[in-house]
């Protein structure tokens, strides 16, 4: 466990204090630490280009009361510092009166170990398996033009001190490990991307030679994607693969449904709870407890251990995701979705892992009710405009459907959709619920966190697709 | 206080000194520091004050042709030590590349010229709250505005590069961001839309009142919007969305992009890649200029780029290491363009909008539709329909798309360029983009 104070002017107990006096007329808040060790290696054009480390140390202390947040963020665990941000604070703050609310939920599961992934390997190892990949990949195909390939490891320790010198912890792994490939054919171009990760040692990801499958997806899709006609334009029905494309479920709903934006009513769904905003049959989830998943948390960056919450139970919606902050203002409880990219961001109520679950139709059920659709297979990334709840995700793998037979590779394509109505739109959930491959990152206001997605195979009755054949 | 050039310049020596005791062949360190201080309204009310004051290190070591680096917040002499002499010993792992080097010296910047960056002016909180409060209250003046959130960011930073072949520059630059986000609610429909002023001079900042009527105005104006049909129409890009267009473009022609391999634009200099009479300039001298630099972030000496004439492209942006393998001199566009800008066309906003009986005016655009391998171009889109010069109805929940390869043959710009933002176009129209609708 880092100790945060050990090579500082100010010890613990002097910190308390500060932390204590500073929050004693505001409704909550904390001061915030953390201690970010990174790395990144990267093969690219047959050479390793980069091999980076990164160490990140700094507080952030934070005084709410009612509506008003005042924060401040430091890089120097100082004495000094920290006076100087606690009157930042209370000048922010000089007229309110406040109760502080003490009450935090405890837990003792954790959901990864306490590991550092960037020491549990060699750079020579890691090193050694990047040319692996290169040479893997160039061996098999002559079409190969260029292959990149990179680790990023992280240990990430945080400290939450609150007021009265209660102290809550977590040391959080993460992993990720990514393969582009660009093929080159008859002067046409095309790429795939592929990756693992999650809160585990690199070799967990990668033993038994799996990197070689991470290669052989990479490839699969550029290889599709050479063969791939121009995606139509316009309404039709679409069926999702199951795994990544819930990018879908993140998008369509889960930031409508982040309690920020509708306590401010802005969302498109702020005045939708209890009422049906998805077929029956849909339920999705937003998980943080998932062992070892890309966006678990053992506990959030407020120190409220995390859950499963239920955010829309067979078509119905029965949750909003909480940080602290939002949950009192709306007088419920947090549901430990309160997150922050790192120590200069203040926190906001976010998506963990987010999940539909299993129906009981198969895909090849969807495709044959299919007349003229496509069925996507695997996304690039997505985005929302929450307030009119118009939502876009974009395809790297898609194929046409004609007559209930999948036809021809299509070539990348924006989907669009409106986020209250396009869940009512799915007509069929399979049985086949997979969780993504772990290399999600979401943003919101500018902050970046990691998350997972989950979801079977589903079939949407009308979405705009966004090509150009007319 | 930003810390100043005298306490930068110690820590740069400090690093470079190290690396060269831990055996470290050549070395370049960049120390910066920013602080920044930002008022949150929301509904007329304050929400938010943030302070950050943000120190950084970054250290890169070479032994030979080997190289390694790394990056702290943490800037105590016992954290660097560590640090570089881990850095030094990456490198004595990591293969040779034959083109790693630092820059060649007669291409480092000679001299800093003072480009009008920094305004001393110290913005107190209350000052903020001030022009906040001027701002909120010309946003929710009409009753069809719900929400508003408005903000006020006062940034000073300083920077220090050095590297071994003696070079050590840098200097203070500032900002002043004001910006407004609204909401607007009718029977039908919920909108967001947004205005923002940024200035690197506190006095050339907009004015809040108009900053603030603005932002509720788009708001208002995308309310009951309809979806169209799937169709080829003629595309107008406001100019916010415009600029969005030179970004990818200069994505395309980064020597980065094109060393490897991956652009659409790969081999096209000295080829008509636009329609004729579209010019493309990076310009870093402008004064107060908020992409304004004296050298790239290797310390290479900035000069202007026509890098389109007449449709022609004519330079790569060319960084060091992937200059040497293109076998081209860097002209300093590490970490990519300065103020960047298509020229104005000849014909105005007026004309432009009454050039075709029906066109779709484009305000905003979601998703990242770009992709600069193939040059593929889809994106979800939000606008207004246009027809014989005149804004019929607001759009949305349609798609754009197209191909930049031919999107940028079919560009037709007006003439009313401002310099707002770091990339900047006039409002562009493009024919021939699919628009995917019902």
């Amino acid at each position: 466990m880092n100790n945060f104070f050990e090579k500082s002017d100010i010890s613990r107990s002097e910190a308390e204090n500060i932390v204590s006096d500073t929050l004693s007329k505001c409704d909550d808040g904390e001061l915030y630490l953390e201690n970010t060790k990174s790395e990144t290696i990267l093969l690219d054009d047959n050479k390793i280009k980069n091999s980076s480390y990164n160490s990140d140390l700094g507080f952030g202390f934070r005084a709410i009361s009612d509506e008003i947040v005042a924060y401040s963020h430091s890089n120097e665990i100082s004495k000094n510092s920290l006076r100087q941000s606690s009157e930042n604070l209370k000048s922010t703050l000089k007229s309110v009166k406040g109760t502080y609310n003490h009450e935090i939920l405890k837990s003792n599961k954790k959901y990864y170990d306490n590991i550092n992934p960037i020491e549990q390997k060699s750079l020579n190892e890691k090193i050694k398996i990047l040319n692996e990949v290169n040479n893997y990949l160039r061996s098999k195909d002559d079409n190969i033009k260029q292959v990149t390939a990179n680790f990023l490891g992280e240990q990430k320790s945080i400290e939450i001190i609150r007021s009265g010198g209660e102290s809550l912890t977590d040391v959080r792994p993460l992993i990720r490990f990514n393969v582009s490939v660009m093929l080159e054919k008859n002067g046409r171009k095309e790429s795939g991307v592929y990756g693992v990760g999650g809160r585990q040692s690199y070799d967990f990801y990668l033993k038994d030679n799996n990197w070689k499958s991470v290669c052989d997806e990479a490839l699969r899709i550029a290889s599709v994607n050479l063969e791939s006609k121009p995606a139509p334009a316009g309404e039709m029905k679409v069926v999702l693969g199951p795994g990544w494309p819930a990018i879908l479920i993140h998008e369509a709903v889960g930031h409508g449904l982040e309690g920020d934006f509708n306590r401010k009513k802005i969302s498109a769904f702020h005045d939708l709870m209890g009422q049906k905003v998805a077929s029956e049959g849909v339920t999705i989830v937003d998980d943080g407890t998932i062992d070892n998943r890309r966006g678990s948390l053992t506990i959030d960056d407020e120190g409220t251990p995390t859950e499963k919450t239920v955010l829309i139970e067979n078509g119905i919606l029965k949750n909003f995701m909480q940080d602290r902050l939002n949950a009192r203002l709306m007088k419920t409880r947090s549901t430990g979705s309160g997150r922050r990219e790192n120590y200069r961001r203040i926190v906001l109520p976010r998506m963990r892992n987010t999940m539909m679950l299993s129906g009981n139709h198969t895909q090849d059920e969807m495709i044959k009710a299919v007349d003229k659709g496509i069925f996507a297979v695997s996304f690039g990334g997505g985005q929302v405009d929450i307030t009119s709840g118009k939502f876009v995700f974009n395809c790297t793998e898609a194929y046409e459907i004609v007559n209930g037979k999948i036809g021809s590779p299509i070539k990348g394509a924006t989907l669009i959709g409106d986020g209250p109505s396009s869940l009512k739109e799915v007509s069929m959930v399979g049985n086949d619920m997979m969780m993504d491959p772990g290399i999600g990152t979401c943003g919101k206001a500018g902050q970046s966190v990691p998350v997972g997605v989950a979801q079977p195979s589903i079939l949407i009755n009308k979405m705009t697709v966004g090509g150009t054949k007319l | 206080m930003v810390k100043d050039q005298e306490f930068l310049e110690k820590k740069a020596s400090y690093c470079i000194g190290l690396a060269k005791k831990f055996g470290a062949t050549a070395s370049s360190v960049m120390v910066n520091n920013s602080v920044s201080e930002t008022v949150n309204f929301r509904n007329k009310k304050l929400d938010e004050s943030n302070r950050s004051d943000d120190l950084g290190i970054s250290i890169t070591t070479y032994i030979g042709k080997k190289k390694s680096s790394i990056s702290s917040s943490n800037l105590l002499n016992d954290n660097l030590n560590i640090l570089i002499e881990k850095s030094v010993e990456t490198t004595k792992n990591t293969p040779e590349d034959e083109f790693n080097s630092l820059p060649d010296k007669d291409l480092l910047a000679k001299e800093v010229k003072d480009l009008s960056l920094y305004d001393d002016t110290h913005i107190g909180n209350d000052q903020k709250i001030d022009y906040l409060k001027k701002l909120e209250s010309a946003a929710s003046n009409d009753k069809k505005i719900i929400n508003t959130e408005s903000s006020f960011t006062q940034n000073k930073s300083n920077f220090i590069l050095a590297n071994t072949e003696g070079f050590c520059a840098g200097y203070k630059t500032s900002s002043f961001t004001a910006s407004s986000v609204t909401v607007a609610k009718d029977e039908k429909s919920m909108e967001r839309d947004y205005e923002y002023s940024s200035k690197c001079f506190f006095k050339d900042l907009d004015d809040a009142g108009e900053l603030g009527k603005q932002a509720a105005d788009q708001s208002i104006k995308k309310l009951s919007p309809k979806k169209i049909g799937s169709e080829k129409i003629a595309i107008i890009f406001d100019k916010r969305i415009a600029k969005g267009i030179l970004s990818t473009f200069a994505s395309a022609i980064s020597s980065s992009a094109i060393s490897r391999g991956t652009s659409f634009l790969k081999d096209k200099v000295n080829q008509k890649i636009f329609s004729d009479p579209i010019n493309i300039l990076d310009k870093p001298d402008i004064l107060k200029g908020l992409g304004s630099r004296n050298f790239d972030g290797e310390g290479v000496k900035t000069d202007t780029l026509k890098l389109v004439e007449q449709g022609v492209l004519k330079h790569y942006l060319i960084d060091t290491y992937n200059g040497k393998k293109l076998n081209l001199k860097s002209n300093g566009r590490y970490g990519g363009t300065s103020n960047l800008y298509f020229e104005n066309g000849n014909i105005s906003f007026k004309d432009l909008l009454n050039s075709k009986s029906k066109s779709l005016y484009i305000t905003e655009t979601i998703g990242r539709g770009s992709n600069i391998v193939t040059g593929d171009y889809s994106v979800g889109a939000t606008g207004f329909l246009v027809e014989n010069g005149e804004f019929k109805y607001p759009i949305n929940e349609i798609t754009i798309a197209g191909n930049f390869k031919d999107m940028f043959q079919h560009i037709t710009l007006a003439n009313d360029l401002e310099f707002k933002y770091t990339n900047n176009s006039p409002t562009m129209m493009i024919e021939g983009m699919v628009v995917a609708g019902k």
